[in-house]
């Protein structure tokens, strides 16, 4: 098979399996699990023969076109380079993992086929997106990516903070999602082409693109909704409500990638605007110093994880701003590798304490002896996250650093100087911060202590066997690819520079030594102030357990992003910050206040104009015939013969005038 | 014998039918004038079928086929109608059309008379039929 069709293959093998999924699910349940496995397990082994193929050499185009559709042509096309291979593999092996996992995860749980088939479409349209050659049918995989997570986010909706938090993720990517439909027109307006090869070689060519900044700005809406980047990130958090291997694939490889992969893809575009990306720098800045910041204040292990995304998300969109793509694409992958194997960890470290705080988890003594594999790959992953050499975390996030620093010296054309020094500082903060709150979940997590954790046996082996896989590259990956990387991507070296590297890992240190120390100093309290709730039904799949201990967050602790837990290290570090870092800085009482109770005014405004202005017409226009039946219904005595002198009288009436017109009088 | 002497007659049992139907109260009376108007209408029909028929080459008499018709049916009209009439009285104890008013406006059907708790469909059928 050429490598076209076994490109076509990869993103065709889930999207069958989801339909087959769909179809089948409730009537074979023997195959339901195959189903959910082995396509997207085929696709995976087919995308890594891809990459083989592809090998970093020259991209594979091929395009076709079905139907002539107007002006700009539509057409199914595929654009492989050594980006489109890399981050397929990644996107497979995620994908893979957390199908595999989810059979022990939701071991028992009703809803399982169609969450299956659900998670295989969400697979298939995120490889649609890194494969497509063609924007419209990038956006198609793009919006498909958007319901999908809606439907996930939301699978325990019997949980009001599901429901919540489905509708959050669904509106707020929609909400950048316009302005980029917007900027894709734009975009293919000034180019003439929706192909992605040809809007390169259109930005390229002496003319460039006629509206390069509009175009930048709209495009980049759609990328900081779909890539939770400040200020349409509020939805990422919230999306914890959904089942934790929903969240690893969300947060790894699909979805929140999908955005900095598009940028990636069309970076000269971009770059042909230097506003843009100085908003897009300072876009990343404030994304990664602020979400780090609120991660060290969130309760909820997940919430936790999921700032510490949005933060790394800020490190790629920061490579872009400088105009290091490769940087960009290395910190996906190995970001990718390491964020779902957090995840799928702490669905395990969930599933045995029995409750999602960690605040309650500071108060269980003994459960890193309960979940030894959980507890092992944890340390990996954050050990990873924290950028510590010679985990794969540390050289992904120095390329960004080199690049942000090159970048400063004002030698390069691509990036203005000031983007260069916003994201390196920023950069440099969130490296502290980030190692603070990685040390802060580790030491809650499994250093606690109190009554003794409760024994649930041991965890399915696909969830422990699945977390050793992903371990492989959270561990080696950085180290192994550095060389290699460059001469897939664009060739720009990546090999950390040594002051970048002695910065970073500096302050990661720091960042980390300081938190231990916070935490000596108030762990003591922890045995004073008993705080803590558990699942009631701990015998239940792991599913189970995580949802009733989200439904059960709030009324425990009062709130579902903190706990008012003294003992917290990221109290005492984060001082009077730290009631306004659990909220998320209060972005979401912003938009309550700009822009939900406004739309919630007018959508009562126009309800009082419908009820009361336009129905009044409406009304008023039966009050009139109303009126007059009720004076006729008066003649209605019931007396027959009344009727019957009446008839006689009208008939009377009636031949008179008949025989008047008949005599022409 | 000349036209008018018949034409007059049913005339003049059509209006005696037509006062009694509109002035009666009694039920069996309305339906005794009902069959006088009948009775007039078939007069007409015999003198006005004879009149025609006396210049005719031939004829099929129809007016007098019709009037056989509209005796047979006028049998079977006050068959049911007293019939009707006297399940009225059986239900309620009167047969005065006055009082039978059960179809007037601000009533509701479906509530029984307030004088007897008869169901008010029979009479509703009396009042049509009369």
């Amino acid at each position: 098979m050429t490598t076209t069709t076994l490109a076509v293959l990869v993103p065709l093998l889930p999207f069958l399996g989801a339909v087959a999924g769909l179809l089948t699910g409730r009537t074979a349940a023997a195959f339901v699990r195959p189903l959910a496995v082995l396509p997207t397990l085929a696709a995976f082994v087919l995308a890594v023969l891809v990459a083989a193929r592809q090998g970093g050499g020259r991209a594979v185009d091929a395009a076709t076109e079905l139907t002539p559709t107007g002006s700009v042509p539509i057409e199914l096309a595929l654009h492989i380079d050594g980006f489109a291979a890399l981050v397929a593999v990644l996107v497979g092996l995620v994908a893979t993992c957390v199908q595999i996992y989810s059979t022990g995860y939701l071991r028992d749980d009703p809803r399982y086929p169609s969450y299956a088939a659900l998670v295989s479409l969400f697979t298939s349209a995120m490889l649609l997106v890194v494969y497509s050659g063609d924007l419209m049918v990038l956006l198609v995989g793009w919006e498909v990516m958007g319901i999908c997570s809606y439907f996930l986010v939301g699978h325990y909706w019997e949980t009001p903070q599901a429901r919540a938090a489905s509708l959050k993720a669904f509106l707020v990517t929609k909400l950048g999602d316009v302005p980029f439909l917007i900027g894709l027109f734009a975009l293919a307006g000034d180019a003439g082409s929706f192909r992605i090869t040809k809007i390169l070689g259109a930005v390229a060519s002496d003319g460039g693109l006629d509206h390069p900044t509009v175009i930048a700005l709209l495009l980049l809406a759609g990328v900081a909704g779909k890539s939770a980047q400040f200020p349409l990130h509020t939805w990422l958090p919230d999306a914890m409500a959904g089942p934790t291997p929903v969240s690893a694939l969300i947060h790894a490889a699909t979805m929140v990638a999908a955005g900095v992969y598009f940028t990636a893809r069309l970076l000269p575009v971009f770059e042909a605007s230097d506003a843009a990306m100085l908003v897009l720098a300072v876009m990343a800045a404030v994304t990664m110093t602020g979400s780090a910041l609120a991660a060290l204040a969130q309760d909820d292990i997940k919430r936790v994880l999921a700032y510490s995304t949005i933060g790394q998300l800020g490190y790629l969109t920061g490579a872009l701003a400088v105009a290091d793509r490769g940087a960009a694409v290395f910190h996906l992958l190995s970001h990718g590798a390491f964020k779902a194997l957090l995840f799928l960890a702490a669905g395990v470290l969930i599933h045995a304490a029995g409750t999602n705080s960690l605040a309650a988890m500071s108060r269980t003594r003994g459960l890193r002896d309960r979940v030894p594999d959980a507890y092992w790959t944890m340390t990996v992953a954050l050990l990873a996250l924290a950028a510590i050499p010679p985990f794969s975390g540390f050289f992904s996030k120095e390329s960004v650093l080199a690049a942000a620093e090159h970048v400063t010296g004002g030698h390069t054309e691509h990036a203005p100087a000031a983007a260069g020094w916003t994201v390196l500082v920023a950069g440099l903060l969130t490296a502290l911060l980030t190692a603070a709150y990685a040390t802060r979940l580790w030491l809650l997590a499994f250093r606690g202590r109190g009554t003794e954790a409760p024994g649930h046996g041991r965890q399915p082996v696909t969830m422990n066997a699945v977390l050793w896989v992903l371990a492989i590259p959270s561990l080696a990956f950085g180290g192994l690819a550095f060389r290699l990387l460059p001469d897939w991507f664009d060739g720009r070296d990546l090999t950390p520079t040594l002051t970048t590297s002695v910065l970073g890992t500096g302050v990661a240190l720091v960042g980390g030594i300081v938190t231990y120390g916070a935490w000596r100093h108030t762990t003591a309290l922890t045995a004073r102030v008993p705080l803590g709730a558990v699942a009631a039904h701990p015998e239940g799949d792991a599913g189970a357990v995580e949802a009733e201990a989200i439904a059960s967050h709030a009324p425990a602790y009062g709130d579902i992003a903190r706990a008012p837990d003294p003992a917290d290290p990221g109290r005492l570090l984060l001082g009077p910050l730290h009631r306004h870092a659990a909220a998320g800085f209060h972005l979401d009482a912003v938009y309550a206040a700009l822009l939900v109770r406004p739309v919630l005014a007018g959508a009562s405004l126009v309800r009082f104009l419908d009820r009361e202005v336009v129905d009044a017409y409406v009304r008023g226009a039966g009050a009139l015939p109303r009126v007059l039946g009720a004076a006729v219904r008066r003649a209605q005595t019931g007396n027959v013969q009344t009727y019957v002198s009446a008839l006689l009288a009208g008939t009377v009436v009636l031949a008179v005038a008949a025989v008047l017109v008949a005599t022409g009088a | 014998m000349h036209l008018a002497y018949p034409a007059v007659l049913s005339a003049l049992l059509f209006c005696t039918g037509l006062y009694g139907v509109l002035a009666r109260r009694n039920a069996i009376l309305v339906l005794m004038s009902v069959e006088l108007m009948l009775n007039a209408v078939n007069l007409n029909l015999v003198a006005f079928d004879v009149w025609l028929s006396r210049t005719a080459e031939e004829t099929l008499h129809s007016g007098q086929a019709l009037t056989l018709f509209t005796i047979a049916i006028a049998a079977a009209e006050i068959g049911i109608g007293l019939a009707i009439v006297l399940a009225v009285h059986r239900n309620r104890g009167t047969a005065d059309i006055d009082r039978l008013r059960d179809t007037a406006e601000g009533r509701d059907p479906d509530e029984p008379d307030p004088e007897t708790s008869a169901p008010g469909t029979a009479a509703e059928k009396a009042e049509a039929t009369a």
